[in-house]
């Protein structure tokens, strides 16, 4: 299983995914009305770092998070 | 070093814990910024969410960055509630001669703004409201959509 987190301001709960690529998990979210409006202004994160390529091959236990646009200080 | 704290910053504390931790490291220049909560459009204050593993991460990265100039960098940011008036995010550099802080502080704190995982909602009328329109996606998104 993948583990799913939605950072910040996006109001939906973690979700636990059979998944092997973000391919896949694209595909999902773009399905979810909930994190549709989201996506285009969301980086991914894998494991707590940045990644650049939907190919990142995923495996059991991974985590990816979703953050959106943010604003410190 | 990186801190975070509930709620707003002890300013005065936090610039002289700062200052007496670097007294004898033989820095000429220490350059703060410290950003306070202004008053404006009807806010009661801001509120911060931080997602602590990737910001120890990116700050890690600045400060290696630093390391790399004989500087050194100290950051300390609020979590939660801060009122109008109060400070949320103080960032330092420490260096040999003034002109690596100077450029350093302003390099650092663009990309904090930039990059650092950390949200912020206006307190208004009892509610919190993501500040969406002052926000930046962080470099790379959209790759699932």
């Amino acid at each position: 299983m993948v583990r799913v987190e939605f950072l910040g301001p996006i109001q939906k709960e973690a979700l636990e995914l059979e998944i092997t690529n973000l391919n896949e998990l694209a595909k999902i979210l773009q399905a979810d009305a909930e994190v549709s409006d989201w996506l285009e202004s969301c980086a991914v994160a894998l494991n707590d770092t940045l990644v650049t390529s939907l190919e990142a091959p995923l495996k059991d236990g991974d985590k990816i998070s979703l953050l959106p646009p943010v604003c410190g200080g | 070093m990186l801190s975070l704290y509930d709620g707003s910053l002890d300013v005065p504390s936090i610039l002289k814990e700062w200052y007496e931790e670097e007294a004898t490291s033989n820095y000429g220049a220490y350059i703060p910024f410290v950003g306070t909560v202004r008053s404006e459009d009807g806010i009661d204050g801001l509120s911060f969410d931080v997602y602590e593993p990737i910001l120890e991460l990116w700050f890690s990265s600045w400060q290696e960055k630093a390391k790399e100039k004989g500087a050194k960098i100290k950051m300390a940011h609020s979590k939660g509630d801060v009122l109008l008036h109060e400070s949320s995010y103080i960032a330092a550099v420490f260096s040999p001669k003034r002109r690596v802080a100077l450029e350093f502080i302003d390099e650092f704190v663009e990309d904090f703004k930039a990059s650092a995982p950390i949200w912020k909602y206006d307190l208004k009328n009892g509610q919190r409201i993501y500040a969406k329109d002052r926000s930046t996606a962080i470099s790379g998104s959209g790759l699932l959509a």
